[in-house]
């Protein structure tokens, strides 16, 4: 029973996390690209119970940031005003899911002041409506990858476990090269192919294609041994004794086999391909500014400055932790709930 | 007892052969030394410096890169030198020299009795040939350019051993100028490998010391590759100080190669380098922190000479793969070019790139270029609404979600490329793209590396804007003639031109070449106010601000006087000595 309470406490946490992050319109209390050229580099803000005078309150509040007069990048809380925390507050517009046109956001503070959850960056954009709205893109990516990686594995696997012969050595011997690639490199090199610039969408689409060829071959070899053993069994002897077709067997007595695997294969893949995002963009070849995206938020890191300095601006290698540590702990789960099974 | 008093002899023998090596000889009989006056310090100490990357040869002629120059500057002596902190000219090998009244004719007098680091004497038969080097087109100098005067080569006479002549082909303004950092080689040493047309070949890093000399304060000791290069003392170097101390104080300087700026400062952090200079505004913040309790201090030295700009390519294509020639059309209206430079806001580029070290530019002259930059000159505010009006007044119009149109209903669409290694600018490209958006131009940031960037901008035109930054050689203007003259090198909007492509150019070409043979100082200064008046008004670059020169070192460092002239802390290497303790130094004013 704990395995199957860790697992709906694994799902339960992503389900929530790819909720946020799809709805980061509603979520984020800030436009992502919005500058504010007088507060860069703020740390997280602080939600007080207490008020200076020490009463306690029952809605949070917080305190606007002043920079200290005279230091670079040093702040201190203004006292003067308290600004409530606000649910449901109007804010800037967003498109809900890229469709739906709205202004109101889960939580915000009245204007003037703003709520940095995880501080802001050079620009003073709110690292926090940049991680969700970044996650988007790597998760998405993650994602999307994932599925062409399952999809080139299923049917090589299925194909070459099916007929075997030549199809099956030439097949095996594609995955074993893909297999030793090394595929940061690989990576790399494509990309350096690539135009340079080249718009967002396009550099999104072209990432994930590049991501997710790269990965199919070992999905594909365990399918092929899904498919290798299926095929032998007594009740599809049975079936062509029938006269059924080829196909008709794949789909029905070996495909299903299959799925427990696949499923598996995604739970681990997708957190592969998000970090092999993630890493595209941190070394400036993947999405570039201004559009956010987990790796290159991570990027502003790879300064020496930033990285001694500021803290918060670790926050997106937090969300990349949780995203890895839900999706392993289901494909673990399932994986020994299914040969607990078995 | 023998053996012990025998090995300690051997010991003893070997330090001072080892010591006496590199220490200063002592002053010979008529060798006409200069005498600084500095503080005086003592002898003693290595000064390790870290460089960003590796230089990439110790030839004086065809050394090109900064980190090359930075070492051979150590290495070697210029004729006539431009004193860093004064910005002046001061006598260095030459002890004096006269112009004739027309200009044209120097009459250089060498120092007598100098010798090389190998202790080869100097004379006149080194400064002839190593002027037959510069000049000529086979070594392919890149400082060939600065001794050509009036399209003719600067003729170089030999009168006696001692006096050189120079005859220009026309009066050239601050003609002394030209002699800095031009380095005088040893002829012993060069003139058998020229002869035989190796003279690109010589000089390397690999090269064993022996067979490199220079009159400089330093001279190589060991290269290590991939990690350091360590110089050490010129025990015949010509400078004393005014007790008769022959300079340098250290006994080695060492350069390391650390990769990049982070690196610099980490190093610097961890107290394993003496010197950092060229700092960013985040780390001088960074690092000034804890200065008092790690010993060290940091200097702001006000407005460098350097200018950061951004250009839009106005070349002619030589093959459009990317639709630019269309998009130059809106490039080459001088309203929409204001209209940019009127939307940027320089205030928040100064503060978030430049953390508030810094100024914003107008013009090509930097604020701290008292002699030259033109206080008339206008610095109007930020104005999106003067902006939306210049464009307005072209044709441009809005759409209902503000993006911009060009008259031919063409979004307004475009991309600035920088150099990945350069944060800064990257940054500033950022602040611009968002600057712009608010006149509803699309702009795109494309960072690329560095020899990416250079390759379009000077070799293929490959691209649509771009930010980059000129400047900070010398106050004086005539090194600036490549990027103003319509054929010059660096004349990067469009380069190339075989005559003037515009009326504007063609005046400044010609108030450019008026100053560079004007004499006198007010009316060059009022032919170079002219022409910074044009540039400013027709926006071929729109500038955007300068860094301030930022720099730090150990309190030990003595006699550490930073300037804002290049190399800014290396300039009186040979007059920097350590303190003992951790005292500051006392009389050493930046």
């Amino acid at each position: 029973m704990r395995k199957k309470s860790r697992l709906v406490a694994a799902v339960l946490l992503l389900l929530g996390l790819h909720a946020a992050i799809l709805l980061a319109g509603f979520v984020a209390p800030s436009d992502p690209a919005a500058l504010n050229r007088d507060l860069p580099f703020v740390p997280p803000t602080r939600i007080h119970f207490v008020d200076s005078r020490g009463h306690l309150h029952l809605v949070p509040f917080i305190y606007q940031w002043k920079a200290r007069p005279d230091s670079f990048n040093e702040y201190d809380e203004a006292h003067d005003k308290s600004y409530p925390v606000r649910f449901f507050i109007q804010g800037p517009e967003y498109r809900l899911a890229g469709v739906l046109r709205s202004h109101v956001h889960l939580f915000g503070a009245d204007a003037p002041a703003q709520i940095f959850l995880a501080g802001t960056d050079a620009y003073g954009r709110d690292q926090f409506s940049r991680i969700l709205y970044g996650g988007q893109i790597s998760l998405a990516a993650g994602l999307l990858a994932t599925g062409i990686s399952l999809f080139l594995g299923l049917v090589v696997g299925c194909v070459s476990g099916f007929y075997g012969g030549w199809i099956d050595e030439s097949a095996m011997r594609l995955v074993e090269l893909f297999l030793v690639l090394p595929w940061l490199y690989f990576l790399l090199a494509v990309r350096s192919f690539l135009p340079l610039h080249i718009s967002p969408a396009q550099t999104f689409f072209l990432l994930v294609t590049v991501i997710g060829t790269i990965g199919w071959a070992r999905p594909a070899r365990l399918v092929r041994g899904i498919v290798l053993s299926a095929r032998s069994r007594k009740y599809v002897l049975a079936s062509r004794g029938f006269g059924a077709s080829d196909w008709y067997i794949l789909r029905r007595h070996v495909l299903p086999h299959t799925y427990g695997i696949l499923f598996t294969q995604a739970a681990l893949l997708v957190p592969q391909y998000v970090v092999a995002e993630v890493t595209l963009s941190f070394l400036g070849l993947g999405l570039s500014e201004p559009a956010p995206s987990w790796g290159n938020l991570l990027a502003n890191l790879q300064q020496y400055n930033v990285l001694v300095s500021y803290w918060w601006m670790f926050a997106p290698a937090l969300a990349l932790v949780i995203v890895s540590l839900g999706y392993l702990q289901m494909a673990n789960t399932v994986h020994e709930l299914q040969s607990g099974s078995t | 007892m023998h053996r012990w008093s025998s090995v300690t002899t051997l010991v003893l023998a070997c330090g001072y052969i080892c010591f006496a090596a590199s220490s200063p000889q002592s002053l010979q009989r008529g060798e006409d030394v200069q005498t600084t006056d500095n503080q005086i310090g003592h002898y003693g100490g290595t000064l390790i410096v870290a460089q960003r990357s590796e230089p990439k040869t110790l030839n004086p002629v065809t050394a090109a890169d900064a980190p090359s120059r930075e070492v051979i500057g150590r290495l070697t002596a210029d004729l006539i030198h431009i004193n860093r902190a004064s910005q002046q000219t001061e006598p260095a090998l030459a002890r004096s020299w006269s112009i004739s009244q027309d200009g044209k004719v120097f009459i250089v007098k060498l120092r007598h009795g100098l010798r090389f680091s190998d202790g080869q004497p100097f004379d006149a038969d080194d400064v002839v040939f190593s002027f037959q080097v510069y000049l000529d087109e086979k070594v392919h100098s890149s400082q060939r350019d600065l001794l050509v005067v009036g399209g003719r080569p600067i003729e170089v006479q030999k009168i006696d051993q001692y006096t050189v002549r120079f005859t220009l082909a026309q009066p050239y303004a601050a003609a002394e100028r030209i002699f800095d950092s031009l380095a005088m080689m040893p002829r012993h040493l060069l003139e058998k490998p020229y002869g035989q047309g190796r003279f690109s070949q010589v000089w390397t890093l690999t090269t064993p010391p022996s067979e490199m000399a220079g009159m400089g304060p330093f001279r190589v000791k060991e290269y290590v590759a991939g990690q350091k290069i360590v110089l050490e003392r010129n025990p015949y170097y010509w400078k004393t100080d005014q007790h008769k101390n022959r300079l340098p104080y250290l006994d080695e300087l060492a350069f390391l190669f650390v990769g990049n700026e982070d690196a610099q400062v980490i190093r610097f952090q961890a107290g394993e380098t003496d010197i950092i200079s060229r700092l960013g505004a985040e780390n001088y913040a960074l690092l000034s922190k804890d200065a008092a309790s790690r010993g060290t201090q940091f200097f702001d030295l006000g407005p460098s000479l350097e200018y950061d700009f951004l250009v839009f390519n106005l070349n002619d294509l030589k093959k459009d793969t990317d639709n630019i020639a269309a998009k130059q059309a809106w490039f080459q209206d001088v309203k929409f070019r204001q209209a940019v430079s009127s939307a940027i806001d320089r205030d928040s580029i100064v503060r978030l790139v430049y953390a508030g070290h810094g100024a914003a530019l107008w013009g090509n002259v930097s604020p701290s270029n008292k002699l030259w930059v033109d206080q008339t000159l206008p610095h109007p505010p930020r104005s999106l609404d003067r902006a939306r009006e210049l464009l307005k007044s072209e044709g441009f119009s809005w759409h209902a979600d503000g993006a911009l149109f060009d008259r031919q209903g063409k979004a307004v669409e475009f991309s600035i490329i920088t150099s990945t290694s350069n944060a800064q600018r990257t940054k500033m490209a950022t602040l611009v793209q968002d600057d712009l958006s608010k006149l509803g131009m699309n702009v795109h940031v494309v960072p690329l590396e560095f020899r990416a960037v250079l390759d379009r901008v000077f070799q293929t035109y490959d691209y649509e804007a771009s930010i980059m930054a000129l400047g900070g050689g010398d106050a004086d203007p005539n090194p600036e003639m490549n990027v103003w003259l319509s054929s010059g090198g660096t004349h990067l909007w469009h380069l190339g031109e075989p005559k003037p492509a515009t009326d504007w150019e063609a005046q400044i070409d010609q108030s450019m070449g008026k100053q560079m043979v004007q004499l006198k100082y007010k009316e060059r200064k009022r032919l170079y106010d002219q022409v910074q008046e044009t540039v400013a008004a027709n926006v071929p670059f729109v500038f955007l601000a300068t860094p301030n020169v930022l720099v730090g070192a150990k309190k030990t460092v003595g006699n550490f006087r930073p300037a804002v002239l290049d190399p800014n802390t290396l300039w009186n290497v040979e007059q920097l000595y350590f303190l003992p303790g951790n005292g500051t130094p006392a009389g050493g004013k930046p």
